[in-house]
């Protein structure tokens, strides 16, 4: 019979580990279900390990694939470390998607002169206030609705009815954007955009706010030690309240920057489960800034492995679900070693 | 008249896997474990049920494969989160997003095939009533037993002894310890009945209710679930009451688009989820009234003692 024993202080060397070994057993997982499907699990493996990596431009591709999942990670580890569960990422990100969407059809219907640069402070701030606002409505209810059927009906029928395009063969998409609302692009030629720095800048910006700001810490000690922070006169509602709508604000721009940047028109399926993943990279990242930045880049190979392997080996996208669940689901397992201490009993 | 009487008997019917659901979970948070995988397992039982269905042409089969599998799912989570102590949030959500993507992994042979041809079970003589013939006794026998589940757990929860140490140990697991109860095995169980009839509730939504598999084909309706526990203050009538307002809902914008009334439809689609959350926040407006009744350790890990 095993037994968990607690350790006085947890373990800094399985802390670093555990990710590791999460990572070995959902490849070890991935391999065996190729297996099951009859697939060479070296070949269909590469698709996940190697072939994301292959080249400038699928490099540049893995940071565009990282960009909304940083954005989203660092709002949801803000909101974990303050003890609220928030999953309504990938709403908040729809929102985003929609309100920087719309500005940047106004823009293209209207004709308004800017240039790209001068646009990207405006769908910055368009995707923050959809999203903080939308999670404004989950603050006020804290409930656990993930009502995300609503916005993509929403979506659905804005790109169906008032916002279609009117060229677009009755297609459910908005008119491409003006060129002026495309974000500006890191390197000529290669999809990846400045919304990446913007990501990265914002992680940096959150390690600040969460360990060297007084704010940072009442929002950290009012989740889990509510008493505790009542005792120094932290309010448990700021604590939710703003750690919400920086959240929602932080997805509602990665929503803006999906459809400004690499989308280029607001469809229904501009999302791609990125809320979603998101939880997983705040998770694997350890609820840090730095962290969510790397472990980003596991996820993003992950979503680009799991196209590959659909156009090349014929596997079902859906794979790369399986590999993000088992990659959580593992770490949450080798984490509890973090913390205890295995031991062998005898029965009491 | 006629079309108000199939509008009734439809409600019903879509109203039923979400009920079925939301008893399971609420057996699970009335024991203090918190699934938030509840979208997870049902996808998994709705592909595990159609498969079986699809092979056997049995339903009630299928029923119980959607069942087991779901069981077997979350005695594996319900063995994370009380014996190892993970996140329950976390854990229920990456059973989530396993979930997606198995099922659509496993299911990719099933997608557009049909199901043998399904038998109908009006019931002698009631169904020949007018009106209320058409609107109640035309169901499916799955609608019935749900709505005697629903009794059944009420009356397990409050007049039995089993149902007090359930809720005992949702609310004060250190003293039901102390009184000798096992917690840990009573959670277990609380998870594994609870995800079984998630899976009862996936398997009929492929099965009876569609009746074909695609891929997400659940559509939200564990986390309408998951959401109708908390607004239905972990009562199991009221979690009925809820289930039947969303398939009402459901039903009546599907009915008033045939009538081609004009409004987008993508708009309707909108509906029943929005009426849903506007109706259960009105009836439960008094938070206070929410926290009271949440069972007090929801949530929260416990370790036999480690007080």
């Amino acid at each position: 019979m095993i037994t968990l024993d607690v350790r006085p202080t947890p373990s800094l060397l399985l802390s670093v580990l555990s990710p590791l070994i999460a990572f070995a057993i959902t490849v070890a997982v991935g391999a065996l279900l190729f297996l099951a499907l009859g697939k060479d699990p070296a070949h269909a493996l590469s698709m996940f390990l190697f072939e994301p990596f292959h080249g400038a431009r699928a490099l540049t591709e893995l940071g565009l694939k990282s960009t909304p999942l940083i954005l989203c990670a660092l709002g949801l580890s803000l909101c974990y470390r303050s003890n609220i569960w928030n999953i309504g990422a990938e709403g908040q990100f729809l929102v985003g998607a929609i309100t920087g969407g719309g500005v940047a059809l106004w823009v293209t219907a209207a004709g308004v002169g800017m240039n790209r640069w001068e646009f990207f402070p405006l769908v910055t701030l368009a995707g923050a206030l959809g999203g903080a606002a939308w999670a404004s409505i989950v603050a006020f209810l804290r409930d656990r609705f993930n009502a995300n059927e609503i916005l993509v009906s929403l979506m659905r029928w804005l790109v169906f009815g008032p916002w279609k395009d009117p060229k677009g063969f009755n297609f459910p998409q908005t008119m491409s954007f003006a060129d002026a609302t495309a974000l500006p692009r890191l390197i000529p030629g290669l999809r990846l955009h400045w919304g990446f720095l913007a990501a990265i800048a914002a992680a940096v910006l959150m390690w600040l706010f969460m360990f060297r700001t007084q704010h940072g810490l009442q929002l950290q000690i009012g989740g889990p030690a509510p008493a505790a922070a009542r005792y120094a006169g932290f309010s448990a509602r700021y604590a939710a309240w703003t750690a919400l709508l920086v959240s929602g604000g932080l997805s509602g721009v990665a929503g803006a920057f999906e459809v400004a940047g690499p989308m280029g028109q607001l469809t229904p399926y501009v999302s791609n489960g990125y809320g979603f993943t998101a939880i997983i990279v705040a998770f694997v990242g350890r609820l840090h800034p730095i962290g969510c930045v790397l472990a980003s880049g596991v996820l993003s190979t992950f979503l680009i492995g799991g196209e590959l392997a659909q156009s090349r080996v014929g596997l079902p996208a859906a794979v790369s679900g399986v590999f993000q669940g088992v990659l959580l689901l593992s770490l949450l397992a080798c984490d509890t070693l973090v913390h205890h201490r295995l031991r062998w009993s005898t029965w009491r | 008249m006629n079309e108000l009487a199939l509008l009734i008997g439809a409600t019903l019917s879509a109203g039923t896997p979400l009920a079925i659901a939301g008893t399971g979970l609420l057996v699970n948070e009335r024991a203090g474990v918190l699934n938030l995988g509840a979208e997870g397992l049902m996808l998994i039982s709705a592909v595990a049920g159609f498969a079986v269905a699809f092979h056997t042409g049995n339903e009630w089969l299928a029923l119980g494969a959607g069942a087991l599998a779901a069981a077997v799912v979350s005695a594996g989570f319900g063995w994370l989160v009380i014996w190892l102590n993970t996140n329950q949030y976390a854990t229920g959500l990456a059973l989530s997003l396993f979930g997606g993507g198995f099922s659509a992994f496993v299911g990719t042979g099933y997608v557009g095939r049909k199901l043998p041809e399904q038998i109908a079970h009006p019931i002698p003589f009631l169904s020949d009533l007018p009106f209320v013939g058409p609107a109640l006794f035309r169901q499916h026998p799955v609608v019935y037993l749900t709505m005697a589940l629903t009794a059944a757990t009420a009356w397990f929860l409050y007049r039995t002894h089993s149902g007090l140490v359930l809720r005992s140990i949702g609310e004060a697991p250190d003293a039901a310890h102390a009184l000798g109860h096992d917690v840990r095995g009573i959670r277990l169980l609380a998870v594994v009945v609870g995800g079984a009839l998630c899976g009862a509730s996936g398997a009929y939504l492929s099965v009876v209710y569609t009746p074909l598999w695609v891929e997400g084909m659940v559509a939200g309706r564990g986390w309408i679930a998951l959401a109708l526990t908390v607004f239905a203050t972990w009562r199991p009538a009221r979690v009925l009451f809820g289930a039947y307002l969303f398939g009402g809902v459901t039903m009546l914008q599907l009915h008033l688009q045939a009538r081609g009334v004009h409004v987008p439809s993508q708009f309707m689609s909108m509906l029943p989820y929005l009426a849903t959350i506007v109706v259960l926040v009105l009836i439960s407006r008094n938070a206070q009234w929410i926290r009271v009744n949440m069972p007090a350790s929801l949530g929260k890990p416990f370790v036999p003692g480690n007080l």
